[in-house]
């Protein structure tokens, strides 16, 4: 029975079930210092709807052997290109949804093959590379945003004329868009963005579905074992790519989806730091650097988001101060040099 | 008389896991006496001389029984500090060196000589100043001792291969204790000038009163530098010789000597073969340890063609370089086309399927199920196992169908599992071996390459691999390079064997010619006798 | 390779980093004498921090990111004695004193978990960097003036705990600098600080002399080998990283000694990638860092930090852009730099692998072909 007990201890992990018990725990709290346990589940199902294709986006590089995605940035400025440019030619409702859509794919397969070949090329030293290309492709789209030629009047700064404003409102366009699609009403606080939840399953589906493909099973096999693979006759650079692309393409959707949800797209800087939470999230989920399920997905965007949505409000009503900023700092690096110090997966 | 032996080494015996690898072993060695260790692939050589060491793996698995006497008291090394401070150094065939430092920084590796300075007192020895004009000295006084021509300044990285095992010797003679040194194969990747000069070294050693324990397969060297040869087989001592007293023919009989047994010489008849479908043309191949200087051979359509020697002579390589997994050079001719080399994906288009020596390495997916490991080869090279929908855009992996194939062979090999979904890590390696032989199976190929076959698995599934091979080979014509270190083996299934030493084909024998002929190829004799062409 | 075109993609961050300065900074049209004054403030500000990253590059653990944790000591020292008002020299030396101790113990803490996580050392320490930037907020936001008394109301924030965003260190502005200052060609040198930074060098120089420093050099080429000869390899490992730590909290109360205000929750945060961006440009690399690739990694990015702004202005007309192109710079040095040389490295090894089957070949070949063997059926 103890020998059971520590089984399944081991295979969830002392941290996460940590936080599981520190999440479930904010919950009990929560009525307690007067905060609705039903609006906090309304925020936590509206947050999933917001993050979690953007979790869903590492799955393959993690399957490939690529290892977490540092360098998740990167599609999330090919979704902030195609989400401007929608802007731009003045397209609104479904339509501006999936024209942005369509331009971040395009894009994202670009920049996801660029990004993948790099990645070749340093096999190893991934994480470090991809953290700091992220961030110096961020930085670089700083100054894109401000000179590359973008008139509508809904996006650029009012008085001056030159360069996107920081935050731009997709109210009018495509705000959400998805949320309100067969919006399912719970009582007078819970109102369930279905159209998001659905299109998130979706495309889990088309991720699922990928695995079970010829390509898809190559993939798992690159990362499981790239010797094993290349004995095979597979070219593990090439699988790696597609790898990195798939990512990629599901960045930039993902970001897409986040936007008609909050409301806002975000430029300049607020995409820097995007990878950590994501990163957390996934592995919060269960995921490792080197070995990852669907269901961690869904798992941990609900978990880290469960943090996120209770710790502002139940703490700082219980000791009347804000630490919500501070704990999510420590959980979710805390989270990720967890994952970073596990043993390498031993392959003989 | 104890008092004149400096090492003595009574009935030592070990098993791995109940495989026993050594029986009652003894071995006396006098100070300053040259001992030549000779043996087969697992005769023991090498586990002898670990537990002489104190390696790590001996103590981790079992230990072993027996005494060690090193000069005058009984002693158990736990670890290789142990010997070391004893008094015992050891050169593996792997360098240990650091290729950014120099000669000197390599000698005295960890233990440099230093002075002591203000912070000694504060923060510990490790703060002493490294003294390097008195290290340089000792780096030369050890140098000298070797009378090599070797730089003390020159970084590792830039010297050749000889200059760096001279680096190695000196880096364990410079230890003012050392009575014993162990040489593992320390002239294998040396040229004939450098592996004189080391052979030189072993002399000179010998003559200031240091013991040399040498393991060898180079039979020439054993003749002229050893005092005494010991020839293991199969875990015991099988003769002790003085050089004078023996030959190469004498040494190659006690090394491999087994008659055939009746019962395999009557089932297996002389078989006639008159199509080539394979042709090796110079075929060079860089595979870390078993590299391929240039092999050259053909091998017959519906044979079993066999590649024997000694490990690290090159015989694995031949296979890998075929099937693309190392860098090579060469031609490589299936049926009379050209395959291009370097490329995994073309041998296995043309037909060749391949078993690796390296089963966990890259031979399975571990963490993965039976049927995929069984399937996933098949399912990737000839897309079968595939449902196509779409009109073919999208290939969808047909599950059903890897499970079924997977029981197949699950019953034909009888591998024992839980059922086909169970993860390959958790079963025994021989059912492991099992999954390797079904997955080559399931791509139907014309050639098949197999290395040590049965390498790890118990003699019961042994025989069992065997006979699939033969079964394969006589049903469905598929031709078969079996590579493998039991001499035995080879010549139970083979039709033809063939020797490799020092990377290239010393000679091909039937396998009914004598076990000292085996030998004396393995050990570098190759004008053994007459209907065997050898290079001259 | 062609020996210029290695030393071209070697040196490749310094060679673009002098092509961007000498576009920049006509462009920016600063006075000759106000750069030279800014570069050295900015140089005795920032040499000793980029200092101590040298060390745990040659015990092979790569850019140090956690050198922030050595920042973090230094800042709640210099806290603490500006809540005990001790003031000029004494105040600096006391502050270094006290971080001392704090610096050993992240150290340890950091060095322990880089042990766990051998082979991704930076991006580790880079999420350690994060990590511990939330425990300090912990720490000094909640923890000061509740758990630790602060009897300096002034520096608290007014709901009596936490300390304030920023605090004025008047107490020990520009005391080391100002201990001498000396005029040359009209610069201003401050001669304490630059003794300080140079007995660092001194040390470092000296260090790699020492046994303890000759172990690292070790660990630094080949961890294994090290091990195998009797090397406390993660001892030796957590040893490095503490030496570094508690250097960064020295370099980090200098710093802040220099400009005179702490922004408490944002200083140090950029400290890390601007000093490894630095080093970086100075020619270093994940495996080699030395004395002069420091001084002049420090000089040529803190130009073209200083000439972007007003560069920017007079090409776009707007000084944003320069800003947010250092920030460009910074980051893309970084990545391009371990980029190139994870590139590098892995060419090298197919380079070596490569010619040792064609030296291999070439020394074994023989006239008269060696190992050519036929055999024909039918003995």
């Amino acid at each position: 029975m103890l020998v059971k007990i520590q089984r399944i201890l081991g295979t969830i992990g002392l941290p996460r079930l940590l936080i599981a018990l520190f999440l479930l725990s904010l919950f009990v709290i929560a009525p307690f210092v007067n905060v609705r346990v039903d609006t906090s589940i309304n925020d936590l199902i509206i947050r999933f709807g917001m993050n979690a294709v953007l979790v869903l986006s590492l799955v393959p590089m993690i399957k490939s052997g690529c290892g977490l995605n540092f360098g998740l940035q990167l599609g999330v400025i090919a979704g902030l290109l195609g989400s401007v440019i929608s802007l731009e030619l003045k397209l609104r409702g479904f339509v501006g949804f999936f024209t942005a859509i369509s331009i971040s794919i395009v894009l994202a397969v670009i920049l996801g093959w660029l990004y993948g070949q790099l990645l070749n090329r340093i096999k190893g030293d991934e994480m470090v590379v991809a953290t700091y290309v992220g961030f110096s492709a961020v930085s670089f789209m700083c100054i894109m945003w401000l000179i590359l030629p973008f008139k509508s009047p809904d996006m650029i700064w009012a008085y001056g004329g030159q360069g996107l404003r920081t935050t731009i409102s997709t109210e009018g366009y495509w705000y959400h868009i998805l949320d309100d699609f067969l919006r399912i009403n719970l009582g007078s606080h819970i109102a369930v963005p279905t159209g998001t939840i659905l299109f998130f399953a979706l495309l889990a589906l088309i991720m699922w579905a990928f695995f079970r493909t010829k390509a898809g099973t190559a993939m798992e096999a690159v990362g499981s074992n790239p010797d094993y693979a290349r004995s095979c006759g597979i070219n593990v650079n090439r699988v790696r790519t597609q790898s990195v692309i798939l990512s990629t393409v599901f960045a930039a959707i993902g970001i897409i989806v986040y936007e008609q949800s909050f409301g806002f797209i975000q430029l300049y800087n607020a995409p820097l730091m995007m990878s950590f939470p994501a990163i957390a999230a996934i592995l919060l989920g269960g995921a490792s650097v080197t070995k990852v399920k669907m269901w961690h997905v869904v798992v941990g965007t609900i978990l880290f988001q469960g943090i996120l949505t209770m710790t502002p409000s139940v703490i700082n009503n219980l000791i009347e101060s804000d630490m919500s900023e501070t704990i999510r700092i420590i959980i979710s690096n805390g989270m990720i040099i967890y994952a970073l110090t596990r043993k390498m997966k031993v392959r003989t | 008389m104890s008092e004149t032996y400096l090492l003595r080494m009574e009935n030592i015996s070990k098993d791995f896991y109940g495989n026993k690898v050594l029986e009652n072993v003894n071995l006396n060695v006098k100070p300053g006496e040259i001992v030549g260790l000779v043996g087969e692939n697992g005769a023991g050589k090498s586990t002898l001389m670990n537990i002489l060491f104190g390696s790590e793996t001996i103590h981790e698995t079992g230990g072993f029984s027996g005494k060690i006497i090193f000069d005058g008291q009984e002693r158990m090394f736990t670890s290789s500090f142990d010997a070391l401070e004893a008094g015992i150094g050891m050169v593996h065939q792997e360098f240990v060196l650091i290729p950014g430092f120099t000669a000197t920084e390599n000698i005295m590796l960890n233990r440099e000589i230093t002075r002591k300075n203000l912070l000694t007192e504060v923060f510990g020895e490790r703060m002493n100043t490294l003294d390097w004009p008195k290290m340089r000295s000792r780096a030369l006084q050890a140098i000298e001792t070797l009378e090599v021509n070797l730089n003390p300044d020159m970084l590792v990285k830039d010297m050749p291969v000889g200059h760096r095992q001279f680096t190695e010797i000196a880096r364990e003679i410079d230890r003012e204790t050392t009575k014993l040194l162990i040489l593992d194969e320390p002239t294998a990747v040396l040229t004939e000038t450098e592996a004189k000069v080391v052979l030189n070294i072993i002399k000179k050693l010998s003559q200031k009163g240091i013991a040399i324990l040498f393991i060898t397969h180079r039979l020439q060297e054993i003749l002229d530098v050893c005092d005494t040869i010991v020839v293991l087989r199969d875990g015991k001592i099988q003769k002790i010789l003085k050089p004078m007293e023996t030959n190469a023919q004498e040494i190659a009989q006690y090394m491999v000597g087994r008659e055939l047994s009746e019962q395999k010489s009557s089932v297996w008849e002389e078989r006639e073969f008159h199509e080539v479908i394979l042709q090796v043309n110079d075929l060079w191949v860089d595979m870390p340890g078993e590299r391929v200087n240039g092999v050259s051979f053909e091998v017959y359509k519906g044979e079993i063609f066999g590649i024997g020697g000694l490990t690290g002579q090159g015989k694995l390589g031949i296979a890998n370089g075929v099937m693309g997994l190392y860098p090579s050079e060469g031609q490589v001719t299936i049926r009379g086309q050209a395959l291009k080399l370097n490329s995994p994906k073309d041998a296995l288009n043309a037909g060749l399927a391949f078993v690796s020596e390296d089963r966990r390495g890259i031979g399975l997916l571990l963490d993965q199920p039976l049927s995929w490991n069984i399937a996933f080869t098949t399912m990737q090279v000839k897309e079968q196992f595939i449902k196509k929908l779409l009109g073919g855009l999208i290939k969808w992996r047909d599950d059903e169908a890897i499970a079924k194939l997977a029981r197949d062979y699950i019953k034909k090999l009888s591998i024992k599992c839980v059922d086909e979904n169970q993860l390959v890590c958790e079963l025994s390696g021989g059912n492991q071996q099992k999954v390797c032989l079904a997955k080559a199976f399931a791509m139907n190929p014309e050639i098949l390459f197999v290395s040590e076959p049965t390498r790890g698995i118990d003699v019961g599934a042994k025989k069992l691999v065997l006979d699939t091979l033969r079964q394969y080979n006589e049903e469905y014509g598929v031709t078969i390079v079996m590579t493998s270190s039991e001499l035995e083996e080879l010549r139970s299934i083979c039709d033809r064997i063939a020797i490799v030493n020092e990377g290239r084909i010393a000679g091909i024998l039937p396998p009914t010619a004598p076990a000292a002929d085996f030998g004396l190829l393995m050990l570098g004799k190759t004008d053994v006798k007459e209907g065997v062409e050898s290079a001259s | 390779m062609n020996p210029i075109k290695k030393w071209l993609i070697d040196y490749s961050v310094p060679i673009m980093f002098i092509l961007i300065i000498i576009f920049a900074t006509p462009l920016a049209g600063y006075s000759m004498s106000f750069l030279a004054n800014e570069i050295m403030t900015r140089m005795s500000r920032n040499t000793f921090l980029v200092l101590s990253l040298i060390i745990p590059v040659i015990a092979g653990m790569g850019m140090n990111f956690g050198i922030v944790l050595g920042a973090m000591a230094g800042e709640i020292a210099l806290i603490l004695i500006t809540d005990w008002h001790i003031v000029g020299v004494p105040g600096v030396v006391l502050a270094m004193l006290i971080s001392t101790p704090i610096a050993i113990i992240f150290g340890y803490f950091s060095g322990a978990i880089l042990n766990k996580a051998k082979g991704r050392e930076m991006v580790t320490s880079l999420m350690l960097g994060f990590f511990m930037n939330g425990v300090y907020q912990l720490f000094v936001l909640y923890g000061m003036g509740k758990v630790v008394p602060i009897t300096n109301k002034s520096i608290l924030l007014s709901r009596g705990y936490g300390i304030r965003n920023a605090i004025s260190l008047d107490g020990i502005r520009q005391s080391l600098d100002n201990v001498i200052k000396v005029n040359i060609w009209g610069i201003q040198i401050p001669v304490m600080t630059w003794l300080v930074i140079t007995a660092l060098c001194l040390f470092i120089m000296w260090f790699r002399k020492t046994k303890l420093g000759q172990d690292m050099r070790t660990i630094g080429q080949d961890m294994e080998v090290a091990r195998a000869s009797g090397i406390d390899v993660d001892r030796t490992r957590i040893i490095s990283i503490i030496i570094s730590t508690v250097l960064a909290s020295y370099g980090m109360i200098i710093y802040l000694q220099n400009i005179g205000t702490l922004n408490t929750y944002n200083s140090h945060e950029q400290i890390g990638f601007f000093c490894i961006a630095a080093l970086l440009v100075g020619g270093a690399s994940v495996s080699k860092a030395t004395i002069p690739n420091a001084f002049i990694g420090v000089i040529l990015f803190h130009t073209v930090f200083v000439v972007s702004p007003r560069a920017g202005k007079e090409l776009i007309g707007d000084a944003q852009l320069g800003e947010y192109f250092r920030v460009f710079i910074t980051y893309g040095v970084i990545a391009f730099s371990l980029a190139l040389y994870a590139w590098k490295r892995k060419v090298e090894q197919e380079n070596e692998r490569r010619s040792a089957l064609g030296l291999h070949r070439a020394s074994l070949q023989k006239p008269g072909g060696g190992g050519i063997n036929v055999e024909k059926m039918g003995n």
